[in-house]
């Protein structure tokens, strides 16, 4: 059966916060770290939103561009590492929130910043094997860097949205492929407000081995090569590995430009190669092909092949594009981004 | 309707009380208006006295019980009534329908209210059970939100000016300084008005009547009854109360208070009075646009006309119609099941020509009392 | 923490997630805040529901700077009061607007916030604010 996306959404929030602000409060230069990541400012949610909140956004934006009602959605699935209960699903405020409940089965995912496609590849199963006609997978994270880290500088907050489905499709899967070990590059404790993680031993140990395990193994499963792809996504926890991993892999720059947003939004964490994915979808044309790589530390990668299909031309209009929400934008200083994150107990 | 007389009256000072408790503010007007009655406590049928909220303020319900009780005067028959800043009108209200369905002939009514127990935070907090708890106040408003919102309103439709706002208030404290009982005894200025902290936008702290405890007391008779205690009682000879939304969102018009037409349209009638007959009024000024909004709804002034009215002096002491001679809710303070009890006792010293340096020259008083935003109001006109 | 109970909030979830409100077969009025009986035909009236669009406009609105219990972080906020398109006035906060910028007349659209919340450990009551559909009304840079 052919399985697909139905409908896309994406949520930025408004809030943005400039490297040079985060560097300044903590004696860093600007500069190096701007052009070492290879980014210059990030989203931060306001006070009264949350991975909940920015689920919700980015699910009704997918669902307005499938064209159906909410009641329609039989499987709803959240990923993310900054879900607002450790107990209590996201997955069914989402539910409620698009009018889908009780008819239907939810849960939440995490692992690291891959849980979004992991829900995606979830989703797909179901539809796959018609248990469920239309299934919503969402990545979403309000990421929280520890004060005067290197993650303070691209931990951010953000989501994408999926309506997964096997008819009224934008673009059909014609392939995954996941590349999973477990390699603690990365991690969180329970009860503990920030993460730790293992420096240079994130980089190729643990995002390039999955990420090109992945790719390389979807490419091979499918007998294509780089050249067979207009798009490349790849997860972005800052502007530097996506580009690496692409040169590595053999995709352009024309391929990977397109679905980097991390140098003006952050490290959206569980959204991040979504948002990448939907910033894609924003522009390409019946007959490209995507390939997607998500990386989640602990670790592992999951690759989609997605071909663009006529529709989309006319349902993307329905909702914002990405570069809208980008563009929609109010800067903070490092007071305000504290109050706003909680890093000031009160 | 026929008239109920008004014998005695008796108020505590009003203020943040820290030594006296609930019960003792009570006993305090009691007794004051008891003794100048002139009467027994055995004379007395029956109670009824308006508190907002003695649960939240000090966890104590039943509060009738509790009054009679320590008044000494069980086991006659006391009722506690409630509708948020309205509950001591309607307390008066029940007394003079006590006394005209020929149930009781001398009935105490008393409101009370014991306000600085809490922080200011929980004070604040229980005063927004009188707004649409579930849709307003779960939501983030506030009591001087709803009022600011009714200001802006105001503003927007009929030109009303944020000066003439503050002159409610700078009035309200001139007349205050000749009230004994009153909290404050400062004069203030239009500038300092404008200049006091923003609470919400555009009322500031010193639009917005204080946190207050206090107690007020009158003796209620029927006509009959009452010439064995005095010669030329006070007479209520009007009584209105209308109920709207609870909640601003639901209402009309936000501009104008239809509870406060409402019950004025009553008591007039029932008094046979019309607006322009009213020659003294005590209005509810729980914040200075509420005195605008009630001078028009109560037909003292022109809808609309409200804050002009205030800038060119007309209710001011001397002017047309004086209103709150008392100093209002904004300069004697506002305890708030107390206020609508302690308006009566303002009009029936000016009446009786015992208000000092705050008298005016009056016949035919009205008293005004509003619950929430507007969701109750309660009139009474009162005459020689 | 605010006045707000689990079951309290809970029965209220498909109006302050979905803006599903009433309508009174008989006489055509809209509520918002649902009701369960119409306020004109009383026991005459035939209540169903509907989902309201969540589009409105600005009628009146302050600046809220003492906020309540449970709302110390987010002052200053805007409160207002939005009068939708299908005729109902509905009390929300505006979010993601300068408080110099909100007009009477403004337009706006709901999202999904979170409301308040019951400290650190208890629940996060989530529901409806509004924010302008004119990208110019937002703040700018």
């Amino acid at each position: 059966m052919k399985v697909g996306i139905a409908g896309y959404g994406a949520y930025i929030p408004r809030f943005r916060i400039r490297v040079e602000d985060i560097a300044r409060v903590w004696g860093a230069d600007a500069r190096t770290i701007s052009s070492s990541l290879r980014i210059s400012e990030k989203a931060v949610p306001a006070m009264d939103e949350d991975t909940a909140t920015i689920a919700v956004e980015a699910a009704r934006y997918a669902i307005m561009r499938a064209g159906i009602g909410g009641e329609r959605v039989g499987a709803v699935y959240v990923g993310s590492e900054s879900h607002p209960y450790a107990v209590k699903p996201t997955a069914t405020i989402v539910a409620e929130a698009i009018g889908a409940t009780p008819e239907l089965t939810a849960a939440d995912y995490e692992f690291a910043c891959k849980a979004g496609t992991a829900a995606v590849q979830t989703c797909m199963g179901l539809v796959g094997t018609g248990m469920v006609e239309y299934a919503l997978a969402i990545g979403a994270d309000t990421a929280q860097g520890a004060p005067g880290d290197a993650l303070e500088y691209t931990a951010a907050a953000g989501g994408a949205a999926f309506v997964i489905a096997s008819r009224n499709l934008l673009a059909r899967v014609e392939g995954t492929y996941s590349y999973t070990t477990d390699t603690p590059d990365f991690w969180r404790r329970e009860g503990q407000a920030y993460p730790r993680h293992g420096g240079r031993f994130t980089g190729m140990p643990a995002y390039f081995k999955h990420v090109c395990g992945a790719a390389e193994g979807l490419m091979r499963s499918l007998g294509l090569e780089p050249e067979d792809f207009t798009y490349a996504v790849f997860h972005q926890p800052n502007g530097k590995f996506p580009r690496v991993a692409a040169r590595r892999l053999g995709f352009t720059e024309e391929q990977v430009e397109p679905g980097i947003l991390v140098d003006r939004v952050g490290n959206t964490y569980s959204g991040s190669s979504l948002l990448g994915l939907a910033k894609v979808l924003d522009v390409a044309r019946p007959g490209d092909r995507i390939l997607v790589a998500s990386f989640g530390s602990g670790a592992g990668s999951d690759a989609l092949s997605i071909v663009v299909e006529s529709p989309i031309e006319e349902r993307r209009q329905l909702a914002p594009s990405v570069e809208e929400l980008i563009a929609r934008k109010r800067y903070i200083g490092y007071a305000e981004y504290a109050k706003l994150r909680r890093k000031i107990k009160v | 309707m026929k008239r109920v007389a008004v014998i005695g009256v008796g108020l505590t000072k009003f203020g943040e009380l820290w030594d006296v408790s609930f019960s003792q503010l009570f006993v305090e007007a009691g007794t004051a208006a008891i003794n100048d009655a002139g009467i027994d406590g055995s004379d007395v049928d029956a109670l009824y006295v308006g508190n907002m909220s003695g649960g939240r303020f000090i966890d104590q319900e039943h509060i009738s019980c509790l009054i009679a009780d320590y008044a000494g005067l069980t086991p006659i028959p006391a009722t506690r009534v409630e509708a948020a800043c309205a509950s001591g009108g309607l307390a008066v209200r029940q007394g003079v329908m006590a006394i005209l369905s020929g149930m009781h002939e001398v009935v105490v009514v008393g409101g009370v209210e014991k306000m600085t127990d809490l922080s200011t935070e929980r004070t604040t907090q229980t005063l927004a059970t009188a707004s649409d708890s579930e849709w307003e106040a779960f939501m983030g408003m506030t009591f001087p939100g709803l009022y600011a919102m009714m200001a802006r309103r105001h503003m927007h439709e009929y030109g009303t000016t944020r000066e003439q706002l503050a002159m409610v208030a700078v009035k309200n404290h001139e007349n205050a300084l000749h009230n004994p009982y009153a909290q404050f005894h400062s004069r203030i200025t239009v500038e300092q008005v404008l200049a006091s902290p923003l609470v919400a936008d555009p009322l500031r702290l010193l639009d917005c009547s204080p946190i207050t405890d206090g107690a007020a007391c009158v003796v209620l008779a029927s006509e009959e009854r009452a010439k064995e205690f005095t010669d030329s009682p006070v007479y209520i000879t009007g009584s209105g109360q209308a109920s709207s939304t609870i909640a601003l969102h639901s209402r009309e018009r936000v501009s104008f208070v239809d509870a406060t037409y409402n019950a004025g349209r009553e008591a007039y009638a029932r008094a046979g009075r019309e607006p322009g007959d009213v020659q003294v009024a005590e209005v509810h000024d729980a914040f200075t646009i509420g005195e605008i909004l009630a001078i028009e709804a109560l037909g003292l002034v022109e809808v609309g006309a409200g804050g002009r009215a205030t800038e060119e002096g007309e209710t001011s002491i001397g002017g047309r119609i004086p209103v709150n001679t008392s100093g209002g809710l904004k300069a004697k303070g506002h305890p708030v099941g107390a206020t609508g009890v302690a308006q009566v006792v303002e009009v029936v010293l000016q009446l009786r020509g015992e208000a000092g340096g705050r008298q005016v020259d009056a016949e035919v008083g009205l008293t005004h009392n509003v619950g929430g935003s507007g969701g109750t109001a309660v009139v009474h006109i009162l005459e020689r | 923490m605010g006045m707000m109970s689990v079951p309290r909030f809970w029965r209220n979830t498909k109006a302050r997630y979905l803006m599903v409100g009433r309508r009174c077969r008989r006489c055509g009025q809209v509520y918002f805040p649902p009701r369960n009986l119409c306020r004109r035909c009383r026991r005459r009236g035939e209540l169903e529901e509907v989902r309201l669009s969540g589009r409105g406009e600005v009628y009146s609105f302050t600046v809220i700077r003492t906020p309540p219990v449970g709302f110390e972080r987010s002052a200053p906020y805007v409160m207002a009061l939005v009068k939708l398109e299908e005729g109902p006035m509905v009390t929300a906060q505006l979010a993601d607007v300068e408080p110099e910028r909100v007009r009477i007349g403004m337009r706006v659209r709901s999202v999904f916030r979170k409301i308040q919340e019951d400290g650190e450990a208890g629940l996060i009551y989530y529901g409806f604010k509004f924010v302008p559909v004119d990208e110019d009304d937002v703040q700018g840079e």
